[in-house]
């Protein structure tokens, strides 16, 4: 008899628009998206440039470098999949290109966590997804 | 030339329900009750009654929220105006905005705006109303998967995430959160109307559980049902009704946009620098006039930054300019002195909204301060939408 599954997280389903982003994800590659028109630098995905509205842009592998922009460090229980990581860091990392996204750190104690704190990418692989994680540079 | 706006249009009316964990009616048998009291308070019949403006709470988006079938539930027949209105926590002051520039343009006279909200269930927690994507089961599609993967749930993440920005750029304390949050306590014990009244201690404040570092649970607002109604009219109408008009000088919007876009920095500029350029303008006031503040304070930390934005000090300067708790009682710059969000009650932007009628007529009893010019904000989202109000007892 199988044993109950140990609570997940809630991990994302690579949908079209996301898909070479979550493909390249799995091969240890941040990819963002750029406008051709303006140079823009977005996270995807979005069908429009959010700085000049042009529909025509590039994928293109991000540095993996950013800084942490701000972060938190969460106590409250919200969903079973972390509740054996309370309290856990949250944070928001804007890269060298200039999107930012929310994500976590790890390889650093939550005290340890500054704002403007350099920091590069570190792919989390499930079976099927893989995510951006950021450590200290 | 003062602008053609400023005193034309008046609060006439307000109707309020008891809040806070009160079960047994829907939304909208609560939101009939405070539309009912805001009429027979505003010395009106439900046939003088033009405009209805509406805005559910969370319960907008988690279903069961009011929305356009109210008017029929309240009977209303043949409305020149009427809307479901959803800018989350700056609604409140939008609809009384849309309400006089509707009233001011001949076409309505009298417009009632209403909020109503049932987030609590008997029994239940008051955070799992507000946990967002932790509500929903499978997984998230796409992009929109990133956040809730790395944990981030609820409204509590992004302000605490903006609270910690602003403590590292510019030396914002827990000191001087919490002296928000012990002063709004203060006020709140000579409300009747809110719901924690027991004096706090900044002790008390600092030991409070963290909910997301860097916020306590003493830094974050209350969770109430209930449901708050206002009624706007036209100057030459509001002299003749029975309650003591409360004045619209000025008003004003700002909602900044994407947050993780370049070059912005959404945790320490808000809408409400925007709104506030707006409104001083149109009531022909500053920051130096205004001489108490009823703010949208989801958080301790909204206060700080909205007065910020508001130039009743410089952006970063916040934290100093509360700290000798002069927005508390006794203090100079009084605010949010029905306990706000924090500890009077959750009616979104309808917390505000409703002290400052009551501060405007000058019902406030033991709190009652100097209200010649009220300036009443409300802030959603993220600090991403933001909107308020001028307000003052003297039409001119
Ligand atoms: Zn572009």
């Amino acid at each position: 008899m199988a044993e109950a599954a140990a609570p997940q997280k809630p991990l994302p389903q690579p949908d079209e628009a996301s898909e070479p982003f979550f493909t390249g994800a799995m091969e240890g590659r941040l990819m963002i998206m750029r406008c051709t028109a303006c140079g823009v630098a977005r996270i995807p995905s979005r069908s429009h440039c959010d700085n000049c509205l042009s529909p025509d842009f590039e994928w293109e592998e991000a540095s993996g470098r950013g800084t942490v922009h701000t972060f938190g460090v969460m106590h409250q229980k919200y969903h079973p999949g972390f509740f054996d990581e309370l309290p856990y860091n949250l944070a928001v990392i804007e890269l060298e290109e200039g999107p930012r996204l929310s994500t976590n750190l790890v390889g650093v104690e939550n005290s340890a966590i500054r704002v403007g704190m350099p920091v590069v990418v570190d792919f989390q692989r499930y079976d099927d997804v893989a995510l951006p994680k950021f450590r200290p540079a | 030339m003062p602008h053609p706006m400023r005193g034309a249009t008046a609060i006439t009316g307000l109707g309020m329900t008891p809040m806070g964990r009160i079960y047994g009616k829907s939304a909208t048998e609560l939101a009939a009750d405070a539309v009912r009291t805001a009429i027979a308070d505003a010395g009106l019949t439900k046939g003088d009654i033009d405009g209805l403006l509406i805005n559910p709470g969370i319960t907008g988006f988690t279903g069961g929220g009011i929305s356009l079938p109210l008017q029929n539930y309240l009977g209303m027949t043949n409305l020149r105006l009427l809307n479901h209105m959803n800018a989350a926590g700056s609604t409140a002051a939008q609809m009384v905005q849309y309400a006089a520039l509707a009233i001011n343009a001949g076409i309505a006279r009298h417009v009632v705006c209403v909020f109503a909200d049932l987030p609590l269930s008997e029994g239940k927690s008051a955070g799992g109303a507000y946990g967002g994507a932790a509500r929903n089961p499978g997984r998230p599609q796409g992009m929109a998967g990133l956040a809730p993967a790395a944990g981030f749930f609820g409204a509590n993440t992004g302000y605490a995430l903006a609270a910690q920005r602003h403590m590292a750029l510019y030396g914002t304390n827990h000191d001087q959160l919490g002296t928000i949050a012990v002063g709004q306590r203060k006020w709140a014990g000579m409300s009747p109307i809110s719901q924690m009244r027991d004096p706090i201690t900044m002790e008390d404040y600092h030991n409070s559980r963290w909910i997301i570092e860097p916020l306590h649970l003493l830094d974050c607002c209350l969770v109430s049902n209930g449901a708050i109604a206002v009624i706007v009219s036209g100057a030459e109408d509001a002299v003749n009704m029975p309650q003591p008009p409360v004045y619209i000088w000025g008003m004003g919007q700002g909602h900044p946009g994407d947050p993780a876009r370049h070059g912005f920095d959404p945790e320490t500029e808000t809408g409400a620098r925007i709104a506030a350029e707006t409104a001083y303008a149109m009531a022909g006031v500053g920051p130096e006039d205004v001489t108490q503040c009823q703010l949208y304070d989801c958080y301790t930390y909204t206060v700080l930054v909205t007065l910020e934005d508001y130039g009743f000090c410089k952006k970063g300067e916040g934290g100093a300019f509360v700290e000798d708790g002069k927005l508390g009682p006794g203090g100079t710059l009084p605010t949010n002195t029905g306990g706000g969000e924090l500890s009077g009650y959750y009616m979104w932007g309808m917390t505000p909204l409703s002290e400052a009628v009551i501060q405007g007529r000058g019902q406030g009893g033991q709190r009652q301060v100097n209200n010649d010019v009220i300036l009443c904000t409300g802030n959603g989202g993220m600090l991403s939408y933001h909107a308020c109000l001028v307000l003052s007892p003297n039409r001119s």
